[in-house]
């Protein structure tokens, strides 16, 4: 018998429940993430002129460089500001 | 390892002083009875004198007493170690036994012969089974018909290309390589941020088809790619081509074979070929970071499997490394987020000033003509492109100098539209001179065989902070 060693972390992912989708966008406040990608600004600016004219409450944020994941205090700052969040990924 | 009280004697065949005291042992057994325990290392049947011994043919005894030499005689008290005597010495023998008129008829000393635990190959397989003993990854079964490389590639442990089974023997030899303990950590590992251990780098290496002696080369490696200035993350995850770059720098690049000459940035050498893909094998196995995962190149490049190279070192303009502060006799590696190779060819130019100029205008195209200061490049200096300047007495910061000048983008024929291409830079720069490469944005490598009046790029990605930053870490041991 052969035993070959795990190069491997020998972790597995955990599984997390998907937080609860609003039904409706009526009285919470919805986050539009720049992640700094050429032009995701232009489409996010469509996106919030569209949300403001009905009226919705938005918050604007952007990550500072589209190369790195976000900033812990970035992330933290969006899950207890936004109920949902808008995030433009490519250009 | 715990004895019961009384006498035990370790003895083996091949030695002529325990074939002359078989009958003391005889006489010993007869007088003093099962307070005597015999051990044989090489033979159970001897000595027939005493009807045999216990078998310590795969010398578990013998390692755990220590035993350096036979025949030892040692005496235990409580489970404990009270006395020992090595080779034939009656006065000590009669003392340890507690009786008198041992091996009468012999001569009162002689002295014995090496252990077999002592013998280098033998020591060699102990202080590896010791190790191996230490190693904590999980150990996977494989059964007698299944074929153990098409096993690892079940498992999606493989780059595409075959790898060597990673046995608890080969890792342990491969952790032969470096002074640092299996269980130390090296660098958190994207994307997953896996704390990556010495003995997690050791296997991906012996899976590469590294020798023990490159580990500390791919250790440094990993842990320069898993800092937040390399960003590893970012380059994984970016559609763009690149991928990381090794370039190793110092007395190592020598000791371990590494090829800085003809060829250097293709196939052939053990260690170039390893090295990267042992560093791409930590990513994927310990990091998580696979093609279609995390990596999402649209293209990516064949340097991704391995990109790995030395440096010449020696010549007037230095390296990498000794351009960044580390002395010549330092080994240092160097990670750079790099994309393919291209050709600068200049058969012509004998002057430093038309090499240059050439050089510039190759390099301008990286990316895009009309991109400037987001992408970063690698220059690779070939043997004879450097004679030009050497002999016209250019130092590397001369050039340096030089081609910045040579480097700078006039704003409006390159933004965004302009001759007819809507690539470009941003209008609001269009009234400003730009620099194709921001600051640490090009290095400067010397590689290559002696014949040949080409030079290579090596594109880089998105730079500096915004991207990736190039890092140089020293070589431990």
């Amino acid at each position: 018998m052969t035993y070959l060693l795990d190069p491997t972390s020998e972790s597995a992912p955990t599984t997390r429940e998907r937080a609860e989708r609003p039904l409706s966008l009526e009285g919470i406040t919805i986050g539009l993430l720049d992640i700094k990608k050429a032009r995701g600004d232009v489409f996010l600016d469509r996106i919030e002129a569209l949300l403001v004219e009905r009226s919705y409450s938005v918050l604007r944020f952007s990550k500072p460089t589209f190369t790195k994941i976000a900033p812990i205090d970035l992330r933290h700052e969006i899950s207890t500001k936004c109920d949902v969040v808008i995030e433009a990924l490519a250009d | 390892m715990i004895q019961p009280d009384g006498l035990v004697a370790i003895v083996k065949r091949d030695c002529p002083t325990c074939v002359l005291i078989a009958p003391v042992l005889a006489d010993m057994r007869e007088r003093l009875g099962l307070t005597l325990t015999i051990y044989s290392q090489d033979d159970p049947l001897f000595p027939e004198s005493t009807r045999g011994s216990l078998d310590d043919t795969d010398l578990g005894v013998s390692f755990a007493l220590n035993i350096e030499a036979v025949p030892t005689l040692l005496r235990f008290k409580n489970g404990i170690e009270v006395a020992r005597t090595v080779g034939w010495s009656r006065e000590h023998w009669e003392e340890i036994c507690g009786v008198s008129d041992l091996g009468v008829g012999l001569a009162p000393f002689r002295p014995g012969c090496g252990s077999r635990t002592q013998e280098p190959a033998i020591a060699e397989a102990r202080a590896l089974a010791d190790r191996a003993a230490a190693l904590s990854s999980r150990s996977i079964p494989i059964g007698e018909e299944e074929d153990e490389f098409e096993a690892m590639f079940d498992r999606g442990w493989s780059d595409g290309l075959p790898l060597v089974p990673p046995t608890t023997l080969r890792v342990a030899r491969m952790l032969d390589g470096t002074n640092r303990a299996p269980h130390d950590i090296v660098a958190v590992v994207p994307p997953n941020l896996v704390e990556c251990t010495v003995e997690k780098v050791a296997i991906n290496a012996v899976m590469a088809g590294c020798r023990p002696d490159y580990l500390p080369v791919v250790l440094a490696a990993v842990e320069a790619s898993c800092t937040e200035t390399f960003n590893m993350h970012g380059l994984l995850a970016t559609t763009y081509f690149s991928g990381p770059v090794v370039i190793v720098n110092g007395p190592i690049s020598k000791t371990i074979g590494m090829n800085s000459g003809i060829n250097a940035l293709g196939q052939g050498n053990r260690a170039n070929a390893t090295i990267g893909r042992a560093l791409q094998l930590v990513i994927r196995n310990v990091g998580g970071g696979r093609p279609g995962g995390v990596d999402r190149a649209t293209l990516g490049q064949p340097g991704k499997y391995t990109f790995c190279f030395a440096e010449h070192e020696g010549t007037s303009w230095g390296t990498i490394a000794t351009e960044r502060g580390f002395a010549p006799a330092q080994n240092a590696v160097t990670i750079f987020a790099g994309e393919g190779v291209r050709g600068v060819v200049d058969q012509l130019s004998r002057t430093p000033e038309s090499l240059t100029r050439s050089i510039a205008e190759c390099l301008l195209t990286t990316a895009h003509p009309k991109l400037a200061v987001a992408f970063d490049a690698m220059l690779i200096i070939s043997p004879e492109h450097l004679r030009v300047f050497e002999e016209g007495g250019w130092s590397r910061k001369k050039f340096r100098d030089e081609l910045e000048g040579l480097l700078l983008l006039n704003g409006s024929a390159h933004s965004r539209g302009s001759r007819e291409i809507m690539e470009g830079m941003p209008e609001e720069l269009s009234e400003m001179q730009l620099p194709k490469f921001r600051e640490r944005g090009l290095l400067i490598a010397h590689a290559g065989g002696g014949a040949g009046l080409f030079s290579a790029i090596v594109g880089g990605w998105v730079g500096g902070s915004l991207g990736s930053e190039s890092v140089t870490l020293e070589i431990g041991q």
